[in-house]
Order: C-alpha cells, then sequence, then structure tokens
C-alpha cells in the first residue's frame, strides 16, 4: 500500500469514527442507562445463556419503545450481553469488564457458580445484581446489599424435592448424583437433607461434572445399590444423556431433578427416555403465571421457543428499571435504596424480596415428562 | 462380579472411541511431530454433518431402515472431515513447516477455536439430538448388559484399527508414511512425495475422526458444537499414555485410558472408603497417567526419543 493512499484512508477513518462519536453524544439528549446481562453465550450452555440475554433484551426493548423518563429525560435502556461461559474465573472478569463499562445494574449471571465470585466484584462497585437464574444459598448468604435474585433458592426447592421424593414417591432408597457445580451440589446437599429430613435413606453419592456425557461408570456403581429414585443436580446437556443411561443399564429407578433440567431441550435429546422423569422449576409454570401466556407469545415471535429462565431475565429488568423509576435516578447508589422495597407483579409471580435479597414466597412446581411434554404435576406455595 | 464386567464394557466402548480419535493425534504427530489440536474439532464436524444429513433425511420421511440412514451420514460425514483435515494441513500447517514448532501449534489451537465457532455458526448453540433411529436392543453377557450401539462402537473400532494396522505395515503407502515419518528429507531422496504422503495422514486420520465423532454422537444421543474439546483432549492423553507416535500405543493408550476412567469412577469410592468419590474420576485417570510418565517418560510402547537425525 504507498503512503498517500495509506494516508488517505487513514484520514477517512478517523473522520469517520469521530461522525460516528459526535453522532453517539447527540443521543445523550435522552437518559443512557446501560446494564449488563451476563451468562454463558459459548460452551455447553450457550443455548441456556442465550435464552437470558433474550428475555432481558425483550424486557429492555419494551421499556425503551414505551418511552419512560427518568428525572424529566426520556430512558434509553442499552444492553451490554457478555460472556461469562458458565465459568466461575471467567465471570469475574466478565464482572470487572461491565463495572469498568458503566453499567448501573447488573441482570445475571444463570449460574450460581459464576454468579457468586461475580457478585463481591458488583458489591465492591455498588452495583445492584439481579440473577435471574442463581440458586444457590450461599449467593445471597454473603451479606451483600446489591445481591438479589428473582428466583427461588435451592433451599426452598431441595426441601420440596426431597419431601416429594419420600412421602408422595414412598422411596426409602434414594442415589444422588450432582455436577459439582455451586448450583448442582447445592441443590443436592438440600436435597440430601430433605430427604434424611422425612426419613429416606440415601445409598449412594456419586459425581460427575457440567461437561460429562459419559455417567455409564457411575451408574453401573450406583445400580449396585438398587435405589428407587435416582435424583440429578445438574443440567439438561447431563440430565438427558443420564436419562438415556439409566434405560440402558436396566435400573429401574425414577429420575427425579430441578430446574436445571426441566427443559424443553432434556426432552428433545433424551428422546424416549426422558418419558417418566420428574422434575421441579421455582415458581409457577409458565401458562399458570400471571403474564405467561402473554410472554410466551411475545418471545416466541422474536426468539423463538423458551428454554428456561427468559421470563426470570426479563422480570429482573423490570424489577430494576422500577427501582430506579421510584428513585427518580438511575444512580446506582440512589436506586440500591429502593431494590429492597420492591413490590412488583411479573410475568413469573409477585415479586418481594427479604432482608437477604430472596423472594418471600417462592413457589416451586413439580413437573414429569408424560407423552414427550412437561406436564404439572403439583406447585407447592409459600416455601421457606 | 456383573459389575466388575458392566464397568470393563464401559470403559471398552469408551476407550476404542479414544483410541480411534487418539489414532488421528498420532499419526500426525509421528510424521510431523506436530501435536494437531483441531483434530477434536474434526471429530465434532463428522458428528455434526452426520447428524444434519440424518435429520435431513428422517425429516422429508424417507422410508428406510434406521441403520441405512444412519450409515448414509456416516458416509457423508466421512469425505467431508477428510476434506476439512486435507485443507487445514494445507492452509494452516503447510506454510508453517519449516518454521520454529510453536508456530504451528499455535495456529493448531486457532484452527481448533475457528471450527468451534464456525460451527456455531452454522449448527447454533443448541445440543442437536441423535433422532432415535437405530435399534435399542440389549443383550446380556456375564450378567452384564450390552446394547446393539456399544456392540456397533466396539466392533467398527477393531475393524478399523486393525485395517490401519495393515495399511501402515503392508503397503507402498504405508511404508511411504512410516519412511516419513523417520526422516522427510531421506525419504524425499527415496522418491516418497512427503507433501502427498502428509496430506494423506491428514485424510486418514480425519476420517477416522469422523467415524469416532458419529459413533459418540449416536451413543450419547447428542451432538454440540462444543463436544470435540473435551473428546480431543482425553484422545490426546490416551495418545500420550500409549507413546505418542505409536499407532499400537494410541489403541492400547485409549482403551486404557477408558477402562481406567470407568473402574476409577466404580470403584474409587468402595476402595478409599468412601473418602474419595467419583468425583475425582478425572483425578484418578490423569495419575495414572502420570505415574506411567514417569516410569516410562515415553509412553507404555513409545519409542526413544531422539531418534530423528
Amino acid at each position: 500500500m504507498n503512503p498517500t493512499l495509506r494516508n488517505t484512508l487513514l484520514t477517512a477513518l478517523v473522520s469517520a469514527a469521530l461522525i460516528s462519536g459526535c453522532s453517539k453524544k447527540d443521543e445523550s439528549a435522552d437518559n443512557i442507562i446501560k446494564i449488563g446481562s451476563a451468562s454463558p453465550l459459548t460452551g455447553p450452555q450457550a443455548h441456556l445463556g442465550k435464552d437470558n440475554e433474550n428475555g432481558a433484551q425483550l424486557a429492555v426493548d419494551e421499556i425503551n419503545a414505551a418511552g419512560l423518563t427518568l428525572n424529566g429525560k426520556k430512558m434509553h435502556i442499552d444492553l451490554i450481553a457478555e460472556d461469562d461461559q458458565a465459568d466461575p474465573k471467567a465471570a469475574t472478569t466478565v464482572a470487572q469488564k461491565l463495572v469498568d463499562d458503566g453499567v448501573v445494574g447488573v441482570i445475571g449471571h444463570l449460574n450460581s457458580g459464576a454468579t457468586i465470585p461475580a457478585s463481591k466484584i458488583y458489591f465492591d462497585a455498588g452495583i445492584p445484581q439481579i440473577s435471574p437464574s442463581a440458586t444457590a444459598i450461599s449467593y445471597t448468604a454473603q451479606g451483600y446489599n446489591t445481591a438479589y435474585r428473582v428466583m427461588t433458592n435451592d433451599r426452598q426447592q431441595g426441601q420440596v424435592l426431597g419431601q416429594y421424593a419420600v412421602n408422595q414417591l414412598g422411596a426409602k432408597r434414594i442415589a444422588v448424583i450432582d455436577d459439582r457445580t455451586a448450583y448442582g451440589q447445592g441443590l443436592a446437599d438440600e436435597f440430601e437433607k430433605a430427604v434424611k429430613a422425612a426419613g429416606g435413606e440415601v445409598v449412594a453419592r456419586e459425581y460427575t461434572t457440567d461437561k460429562s456425557t459419559d455417567f455409564m461408570a457411575i451408574l453401573t456403581s450406583i445400580k449396585s445399590h438398587d435405589p428407587q429414585v435416582v435424583f440429578f443436580g445438574g443440567m439438561d446437556p447431563q440430565a438427558a444423556p443420564l436419562a438415556k443411561q439409566l434405560n440402558e443399564l436396566g435400573i429401574k429407578a425414577q429420575l427425579l431433578g430441578g430446574d436445571g433440567m426441566q427443559t424443553p431441550a432434556f426432552i428433545d435429546l433424551a428422546n424416549s427416555a426422558a418419558e417418566g422423569t420428574i422434575a421441579s422449576n421455582p415458581g409457577l409454570p409458565l401458562d399458570s403465571m400471571p403474564g405467561g401466556k402473554a410472554f410466551r407469545e411475545k418471545f416466541n415471535a422474536r426468539f423463538g421457543e423458551i428454554q428456561n429462565y427468559a421470563p426470570y431475565a426479563y422480570d429482573a429488568v423490570y424489577v430494576m428499571v422500577d427501582a430506579m423509576k421510584r428513585a427518580n435516578s438511575s444512580d446506582p447508589a440512589k436506586y440500591l435504596a429502593e431494590l429492597p422495597k420492591t413490590d412488583h407483579q411479573g410475568v413469573t409471580g409477585h415479586i418481594r424480596f427479604d432482608n437477604k435479597g430472596d423472594l418471600t414466597d417462592g413457589a416451586v412446581s413439580l413437573y414429569q415428562v408424560k407423552s414427550g411434554k412437561w406436564q404439572v404435576l403439583q406447585t407447592v406455595q409459600n416455601t421457606k | 462380579m456383573d459389575i466388575f464386567v458392566q464397568q470393563l464394557i464401559n470403559g471398552l466402548v469408551l476407550g476404542s472411541v479414544y483410541a480411534l480419535v487418539a489414532l488421528g493425534y498420532t499419526m500426525v504427530y509421528g510424521i510431523l511431530e506436530l501435536i494437531n489440536f483441531a483434530h477434536g474439532e474434526i471429530t465434532m464436524f463428522g458428528a455434526m454433518v452426520a447428524l444434519a444429513v440424518i435429520s435431513a433425511l428422517t425429516g422429508a420421511g424417507v422410508d428406510l431402515p434406521g441403520v441405512v440412514i444412519a450409515l448414509l451420514g456416516l458416509l457423508t460425514a466421512i469425505p467431508v472431515c477428510m476434506a476439512l483435515g486435507y485443507t487445514i494441513e494445507r492452509v494452516a500447517y503447510r506454510p508453517l513447516r519449516h518454521a520454529p514448532r510453536l508456530a504451528p501449534l499455535i495456529t493448531a489451537i486457532g484452527v481448533s477455536i475457528v471450527l468451534q465457532n464456525v460451527a456455531m455458526l452454522i449448527w447454533g448453540r443448541q445440543y442437536i439430538p441423535f433422532p432415535p433411529i437405530l435399534p435399542q436392543g440389549h443383550h446380556n453377557l456375564l450378567g452384564a448388559r450390552i446394547t446393539d450401539i456399544q456392540i456397533a462402537i466396539l466392533v467398527t473400532s477393531v475393524v478399523l484399527m486393525i485395517a490401519l494396522t495393515l495399511l501402515v505395515q503392508r503397503t507402498r503407502l504405508g511404508r511411504a508414511m512410516r519412511a516419513t515419518a523417520q526422516s522427510p528429507q531421506l525419504a524425499g531422496l527415496m522418491g516418497v512425495n512427503s507433501n502427498t504422503v502428509i496430506s494423506l495422514t491428514f485424510i486418514i486420520g480425519s476420517g477416522l475422526a469422523a467415524v469416532a465423532g458419529v459413533m459418540v454422537s449416536a451413543y450419547y444421543g447428542l451432538a454440540h458444537y462444543y463436544m470435540g474439546f473435551l473428546l480431543g483432549l482425553k484422545a490426546f492423553s490416551a495418545a500420550v499414555l500409549g507413546g505418542i507416535g505409536n499407532l499400537a500405543g494410541a489403541m492400547l493408550g485409549g482403551l486404557l485410558l477408558g477402562v481406567i476412567e470407568s473402574l476409577g469412577a466404580g470403584y474409587i469410592g468402595d476402595i478409599t472408603g468412601g473418602f474419595l468419590g467419583s468425583n475425582y474420576q478425572d483425578v484418578f485417570a490423569f495419575f495414572v497417567l502420570i505415574a506411567v510418565l514417569i516410569v516410562r517418560p515415553s509412553g507404555l510402547l513409545g519409542e526413544r526419543v531422539g531418534e530423528r537425525a
């Protein structure tokens, strides 16, 4: 490339950058509010991560279109989506990046394992964080006034599952597997406690990872203990091959699990092996949610099928913006004080927080796969 | 006893897949002393291409037996992966043939990331289910269960391993490959076109990877753009365990790693009285790997290093 041409090109580039910079500045007559969204956008849980981002994006676009004003200026929210790879280490990097980008709030992260280390960074920066889907108890037990979630926690879910296994399924011998993530392990631990409290016995405790697809070895080992229920604490990419391999090994036990596997992907992947599986999900079934049907229509029209947590991400954005409206400011220091007073009728239910940032009266629903679809078994209200 | 047999079957099935993929690593290393980190991704592409064909066929309502549809998927995946392997070598490794050893290693990692992202763009982030078209039958073997798919995986792997051994030991091409592995320059003087041999090595390895990919996705019932990473890592470990560069070593290493993982996960809790659980299965496998490498640094069947002039 000859020097003159290069100079011309450089000048063109620089002026283009300047012009675009200028046009950005003009918009700041509006009140531009940056909100971060953090979830795994690559790796095995990318489908769930993108789902969360889409849920948040839907809410953001609605709010922007509605033309709400804050302190006399029109609100314009920019959703900055970052990829935490469902990895605790990457999550802290992403959290720092969001803080450096000047976000005033964060919707995320998806996994408890990623949410917990990131929450310290948001707390130190004084930035409120609402996780749509992190259910580990320790997330809100750290004493951070910036940490909130709009989903029932693992204690509530584990208790419902444990009592169901012993009291309603009548199981005495129960095997427990978890994926060694903060979520899977946390849920499995709470389940185990509830099983023991209800008088059941945990005959085997096995472990896998959130990237495995082969469970033949641990299932063979479990088979020798002849359990009536096999509980899995983990996500759908593992739960589906696990269900298949239970069949292949001829283990007749009932497969039971939490919200991570209560997804359409689980049924697609496990096919006929999914039949009969029971799993819980915090909150009400989407169709029983106050705004569930409308949400499904809006979401399907734009992004296709809902994977799992999109409605929670959607509600999380509204909870955050509501607090901003009450504080009449998007300054984190100001609207953070309004978050504990949240009283929001969202898509997923009535959202109010206790002093830790957990939902006050979360519901947990149980579902079973019948003729290739998740069907509601029962909903347990007001879990503590 | 039946539990032990079951764990052995689990391990052998897993191990034979590791072995097929490990062969690809070891063949390339044997000739180029290059660790082709993109090899796991070729496995993934094999699974993805086959699944795309299978889904298209079943979606179009083609009335063929499930096994035939799966074979059609496999027969499409093999040439696609062979072309992919050839292209990768031609584009990413050949220009760096005489560069310092680290340069092609870095491009290998780069190619692996590019392939993952290309697959993500083509097939999306979703897990892709393998349609339930294959026979789901099972048989009893000494009190353990072995499924039709497991038998198919074992038989296919063994046949391919024997075929590859015959190819390398008994044919002209095999002799050219062995000669190039010993000394590319000298092989060239004897009239061997080393570029052709290297290309063919990549093509054969990629073909094996395609078969492994399709078998893995059929076995576990799913495929995903990320699946090649862990499989590649395990297969690479298997190749090192057996002695990288040595074909028999890759097969032995693969089978051994599969069995060690399976038995480790199944028995580690009982052996340690519950002190260590199955969460240590990978630790256990790598512990064995390290122990072997301390005693035999070039792997179980590896030759002495430094043979090359």
